[in-house]
């Protein structure tokens, strides 16, 4: 017989241990009768009962889940798995979840679960997908007999009957529950279908409790569609509600979710239609201005208009002409009137006004100016300002006499 | 399963309606096309008017094998 070395003893009983079905997923209730947390974020604690004690460790990553951590004395729920510490040899509780032993183990089991799936991330708002506007096929895991079915078919029957409903049936109570709910979850996944509600009508705590199946809340994450929950009634909180995309209070609720309200989408086809009116209306319009822009334009451009305008310049000119002709004809009076003065000015008949006469040789017809153009017994004609007189030379006078001549005055 | 649902010919029109009524609201179209368009877009709202009238909610159940089971609609 071969002896064990210490370390390969302990080595071998950790292994035992940990591969056990039940202790290595395992509930314990106990009271907290010392507890340390270290530094190092992890916590070291006995758990006792009346007649025993047993060593237990919840690492660092699992402490810092809880809101709240026991103190000494404290009745608890310890979940998690039993191991054995090697270098002492010591057995341990590796603990992942610890709550008051108040709540009872369904709501201990809740809290562990709900714990251990948030920390995997399952319930992230981010990874929380919109449910489709408008579904083409609707998928529903449920049981076929219950009245939460007819209650979501007659939602959908009246907000949206355009669309197709297939129904994955489904047990949704008891111990057969968890695995059938999964299940007819699969069958779904892989046909063509926008959305699946999951749903079952209301009932006790117990009744409801496949829907806090861990099993359940995975297959339920795995959905390749946004999913719906509506289990129970409003106030009844399930794991899988925080899984799915959306959660509605009930099964109805959660057929409204699903689809919108036919009328929604008649008043789309309405806006529509009225958008389409509109916009060939203004269409016409546009091409009913640009017509009559366009009719100006070419009235404009017309050649009779352009025989109009010139017609118009012609008669323009032609007023122009004659309004200059007759000012200048006017200017001509003017001119003619002032020269006609200028002449009487210069007239001899003028200087006869004032008394002088014109001598004219009536033989030669020449005009006087010298005494010596005549001789004695010539005719001479004089005019005088009034009337003329024929007068005969009777002596002829020499100019130097002419001084000597007495002023007729 | 790829079928046509009512819903696709639906969104089809429908999609169809939202594009002939964006093209006409941008204009700048010819007479005939403007024209064309609007007779396409009356048909259109008429046919998903029609389709949204006389829908009737079908209701298939999923059965082991993968057959469906048609109940009443």
């Amino acid at each position: 017989m071969q002896a064990l070395g210490v370390a390969q003893l302990n080595s071998y009983l950790r292994e035992i241990l940990e591969s056990d079905e039940i202790v290595r997923n395992i509930w314990v209730a106990g009271e907290i009768s010392e507890f340390r947390r270290y530094p190092s974020g992890h916590c070291y604690f006995t758990l006792k009962d009346e007649g025993a004690t047993i060593r237990g460790v919840m690492w660092r990553s699992f402490a810092d889940r809880h809101t709240s951590l026991p103190q000494i004395g404290d009745a608890v729920l310890a979940h998690g798995r039993i191991s054995i510490y090697e270098i002492r040899g010591e057995l341990q509780l590796v603990v992942d979840s610890i709550v008051p032993a108040g709540v009872g183990l369904l709501n201990a089991r809740f809290e562990e679960l709900k714990i251990r799936l948030a920390a995997e991330g399952l319930f992230h708002p981010e990874r929380k997908r919109p449910v489709p506007i408008l579904p083409r096929r609707i998928g529903i895991v449920t049981s076929p007999q219950a009245a939460a079915l007819q209650d979501m078919l007659n939602v959908l029957r009246r907000r949206c009957p355009l669309v197709e409903v297939l129904i994955s049936p489904c047990v949704v109570q008891g111990d057969r529950a968890p695995d059938s709910i999964v299940e007819a979850l699969y069958a779904i996944y892989p046909l063509d279908v926008d959305i699946i509600i999951l749903a079952r009508g209301g009932g006790s705590i117990e009744d409801l409790w496949c829907f806090n199946d861990e099993a359940v809340a995975r297959a339920i994450f795995a959905s390749p569609v946004p999913l719906i929950t509506g289990v129970g009634h409003e106030t009844d909180t399930t794991i899988v509600d925080l899984v799915a995309d959306l959660r509605a209070p009930t099964p109805s609720v959660a057929a409204e979710l699903a689809v919108p309200d036919l009328v929604e989408l008649e008043a789309q086809v309405s806006d529509a239609r009225a958008r389409l009116r509109l916009a060939v209306n203004d269409d016409m319009a546009a091409r009913r201005a640009i017509i009559q822009m366009t009719t100006r334009r070419i009235e404009q451009a017309a050649p009779l208009r352009r025989v109009d305008r010139n017609r118009q310049r012609i008669d323009d000119l032609t007023r122009r002409l004659s309004a200059q002709a007759s000012r200048i004809s006017e200017l001509r009076h003017t001119q003619l009137r002032g020269l006609s003065a200028q002449l009487a000015a210069l007239s001899p008949y003028a200087t006869l006004a004032r008394g002088y006469a014109v001598v004219r040789h009536v033989a030669s017809g020449h005009v006087l100016t010298s005494s010596d153009q005549v001789a004695p017994g010539d005719r001479l004609r004089i005019t005088l300002r009034q009337g003329d007189l024929l007068a005969d030379v009777v002596m002829h006078i020499p100019e130097e006499k002419q001084d000597a001549r007495p002023d007729p005055r | 399963m790829r079928d046509q649902t009512p819903v696709d010919t639906y969104e089809t029109r429908y999609a169809r309606l939202q594009q002939v009524v964006a093209l006409l609201e941008t204009g700048d179209l010819p007479l005939d096309q403007t024209l064309t368009l609007y007779e396409e877009g009356t048909r259109l709202a008429a046919e998903c008017q029609a389709l949204l009238d006389a829908a009737e909610l079908r209701v298939r159940l999923l059965q082991s094998g993968d057959t469906m089971l048609d109940l009443e609609g």
